[in-house]
């Protein structure tokens, strides 16, 4: 029961971050918006495991949790750089 | 005492939940893409750690309890730094914080300096696209 007002909490919540990765006014908080959603699936996963008895689904929640973190840089290089060929330095910095 | 320590490891849950529910208001609503990385950066570990701790607590000491540990190190790694570099990229692409007296920080932003030094309005419906 309480396991399912935190999923329903943390869903409403996605829902909230869905919104400012669409409605946002610029690239960053669409990226800061896909970011905390994962964080968000991560913590969804796990609790959603708890619920229907199936704490196996922990691993899972690990993968993502790396998944997004490289997910995140990726992006923000991609963004800056217009590139992901170039090395992360200050050597390369454009503004 | 295996019911107290599931209502008290649900109640925890319920917690982060309503903690991460905050930073997503917080998210809608704040005005500055600094002011959303903040709430959303805070309410994420926070809530992490409430929910992953009540989790904890239910499952007991067995091995889920090293996998949710290892899934708390990873969130508590990983979300800091992204938090940490989003904003350094969003800086570096000229973003000037517009709320409060952020007057030195405007006065290095790469970007022309704003003239609207005032607090503006915090409304979360703006369409000026940052410089």
């Amino acid at each position: 029961m309480l396991l399912a007002a935190g999923v329903a909490g943390l869903v409403v919540a996605m829902t909230m971050m869905i919104w400012r990765a669409i409605v946002g006014p610029s690239q960053y908080d669409r990226m800061l918006a896909a970011n905390s959603l994962g964080t968000k699936i991560v913590l969804l996963i796990a609790v959603i495991g708890y619920l229907s008895g199936r704490p196996a689904f922990l691993d899972i929640a690990i993968v993502y949790a790396l998944i997004n973190f490289v997910t995140t840089i990726a992006l923000m290089k991609f963004f800056r750089y217009r590139t992901l060929s170039r090395p992360l330095g200050p050597e390369a910095k454009d503004g | 005492m295996v019911d107290a320590l599931h209502l008290v490891g649900g109640g925890l849950v319920v917690a982060g939940a309503l903690l991460t529910l905050l930073g997503g208001v917080g998210v809608l609503r704040f005005p500055d893409v600094y002011t959303r990385i903040h709430a959303a950066s805070l309410t994420d570990t926070g809530g992490a750690t409430l929910v992953l701790l009540g989790l904890a607590l239910i499952s007991g000491l067995t091995l889920e309890t090293l996998k949710l540990g290892l899934v708390w190190v990873f969130v508590m790694l990983t979300t800091p730094a992204a938090a940490n570099a989003l904003a350094n990229a969003a800086f570096s692409a000229g973003h000037t914080p517009r709320i409060g007296a952020f007057q030195i920080m405007k006065s290095l932003a790469a970007g022309e300096a704003r003239s609207d030094t005032q607090r503006r309005e915090t409304s979360d419906d703006d369409k000026s696209s940052p410089p």
